[in-house]
């Protein structure tokens, strides 16, 4: 641990600007409060706004976890997790049971959360209506007046075009009834989890400068039509080809021994685990 | 001339089945500027719109109108009357600084629709108005489909059902000419007479009650402008809808509206028949552009 820094990085000021914008977002569930994005040591679009929260939330005895798209070994998830650790000494793990924080770009863990862990999510485009109206004074107040109308048009374009809605990820959720909320880039398999779940989710966007949360049990829905319902990705009759896990969100990869396409366990953390429990039966 | 009603001299026939307008509109201003003791005085003597004391131009001076069911108002002025300022006032797009507005199908005209929270406002907007603007792109997303245009103020008014709103896009996509093969198409990629009747079908989509067009056909060349007109025409006479018809062209005035209001500096300074302002211009104004017509 390096002690030329204050213990997290950020001085005791930053994080309790910080904290306070994140009681006001725990407060109003699915509302963007604007904060000071401070400078990081890394660059703005991988993952400051996480970063911010995950060091402004961390205390001595958390475990942390960082995960890049399902995986803890990718390089972001290992600077991420390193320059916390060297600030603060904190523990630091792959398992998603033991860890007590988990920042996360573009994933949520197969393994339901519990109460006690926090799930910081990094976020891009913090605003779900910024495709279709480019002014933020103007978004502000669409949100402000509640009034969805541009979220829907986006899904209805897409289903004029292409038969279906196409957001691979970052399928827009209403949030409690009130606000219509960006999940960040999250496949629209993981949208499902915020629901009603057991644990807190934070959302940090550093260069939009914007943070927002879905507390615990709140009501997330994705937005759908009446005759085109919200669906996820379908592995229908996919299994991992590592530890044969069904019914979870994979990737798509090239068998090392048959050279043939196969499907994988994207949260590497969720497979090696099965693979401990003694591997590939049901 | 014995008795009997059928010897009387012909009337303009309006159907006013019920009392009340569909639209109602009362002492409405727009000025931009705060305006000094001196212009406030709704008669008080302007430099065209703008007053002598404090700079403050007045871009709609105390205008008050009545639209029927059905029926097709026409406003009629030069560049710079306030007509499109009207307009927007009366659409939300502008506040304007004072006035009173009385919609029939939405609280059956009890209340002011000015003083509305911006909610409601966007409800009248959506459901009971249609807009047709001078300039499409202010009125459609150029980057959406036409389908998309269409659905938008639908999605706005609640409607949840894909297909529903796809058939209704196609109707009206047909109802004004546009080949269907088009529907996916947006109206950037739309010659100008296009984008104008996506701009229609979308007000339409609703089917408003009332529909405001801001020169719809400047612009146009000739035979399209007869198409849009043509359109207009049919829409009156096939759904009943109400118009205001803001233009500088008075022949489009002469084909489509029943009453016209002639407006200079922000101000009415002529109304009645269409047909008896064109005959008959009484103020200057109205007898330099009725002359000029012809």
């Amino acid at each position: 641990m390096q002690r030329n820094y204050n213990f997290a990085f950020l001085d005791e000021g930053s994080k309790r600007e910080i904290r306070r914008a994140i009681l006001k977002a725990v407060a109003i569930p699915g509302y963007q409060v604007p904060f000071a994005s401070r400078e990081m040591p890394i660059g703005r679009g991988w993952g400051t706004g996480g970063l911010q929260v995950t060091l402004s939330c961390i205390g001595p005895d958390d475990v942390l976890k960082v995960i890049d798209q399902g995986s803890d070994a990718s390089v972001n998830a290992v600077s991420i997790r390193s320059l916390v650790h060297e600030t603060t000494g904190v523990e630091t793990t792959t398992s998603t049971a033991d860890a007590t924080l988990i920042q996360s770009r573009h994933r949520i863990p197969e393994r339901p959360l519990q109460r006690e862990q926090l799930m910081v999510l990094q976020v891009p485009m913090p605003e779900p209506l910024r495709t279709y109206e480019a002014r933020e004074s103007v978004t502000r107040r669409l949100h402000a007046e509640a009034e969805y109308t541009g979220a829907y048009l986006e899904l209805f374009e897409q289903i004029v075009r292409y038969g279906s809605t196409t957001t691979g990820a970052d399928h827009p959720v209403m949030v409690q009834d009130r606000y219509v909320m960006a999940p960040s880039p999250i496949p629209r398999f993981d949208n499902p989890k915020l629901n009603d779940a057991e644990n807190l989710f934070l959302f940090g966007a550093g260069r939009e400068k914007k943070i927002y949360a879905v507390p615990p049990h709140t009501k997330v829905e994705s937005l759908a039509f009446e005759d085109h319902p919200f669906v996820r990705e379908d592995f229908e009759g996919k299994r991992c080809c590592i530890c044969g896990a069904t019914g979870v969100y994979m990737t798509q990869t090239i068998d090392p021994v048959t050279g043939k396409k196969a499907w994988q366990c994207s949260d590497t953390d969720y497979c090696a685990e099965r693979l401990e429990e003694g591997g590939s039966d049901e | 001339m014995s008795k009997g009603t059928t010897m009387l001299p012909a009337t303009v026939h309006h159907e006013f089945k019920d009392k009340a307008p569909v639209l109602s509109v009362r002492h409405l201003a727009k000025r931009f500027g705060v305006g000094c003791d001196y212009c406030r005085d709704p008669h008080a003597k302007l430099e065209r719109n703008i007053c002598p004391v404090c700079g403050t131009v007045h871009a709609v001076r105390d205008i008050s109108l009545e639209v029927h069911r059905g029926e097709i108002l026409g406003i009629v002025g030069e560049s710079g009357s306030g007509k499109s300022t009207l307009m927007q006032c009366l659409y939300f797009d502008q506040e304007p600084t004072a006035g009173d507005m009385r919609v029939a199908a939405y609280d059956g005209g009890k209340g002011n629709c000015f003083d509305l929270s911006r909610q409601q406002k966007r409800l009248i907007r959506d459901e009971i108005f249609g807009m047709v603007y001078q300039n499409p792109y202010l009125g459609l997303r150029m980057n959406f489909s036409s389908l998309s245009n269409i659905a938008e103020k639908q999605i706005a008014a609640g409607i949840r059902d894909v297909s529903s709103m796809v058939d209704r896009g196609r109707e009206l996509l047909d109802r004004v000419n546009i080949p269907l093969r088009r529907e996916q198409d947006p109206p950037r990629a739309f010659s100008g007479g296009m984008q104008q009747r996506v701009q229609i079908a979308k007000a339409l989509s609703n089917r408003p009650p009332l529909l405001f067009l801001d020169e719809v056909t400047t612009g146009l060349d000739l035979s399209v402008q007869a198409r849009v007109l043509d359109l207009i025409l049919s829409l009156r006479r096939d759904l009943g809808v109400s118009m205001v018809v803001v233009s500088h062209d008075l022949g489009v005035i002469r084909l489509l509206a029943d009453r016209t209001i002639v407006m200079l500096d922000g101000q009415v300074i002529e109304h009645g028949l269409t047909d008896q302002i064109m005959q008959d211009p009484q103020h200057a104004y109205t007898q330099e552009l009725v002359y000029s017509l012809l």
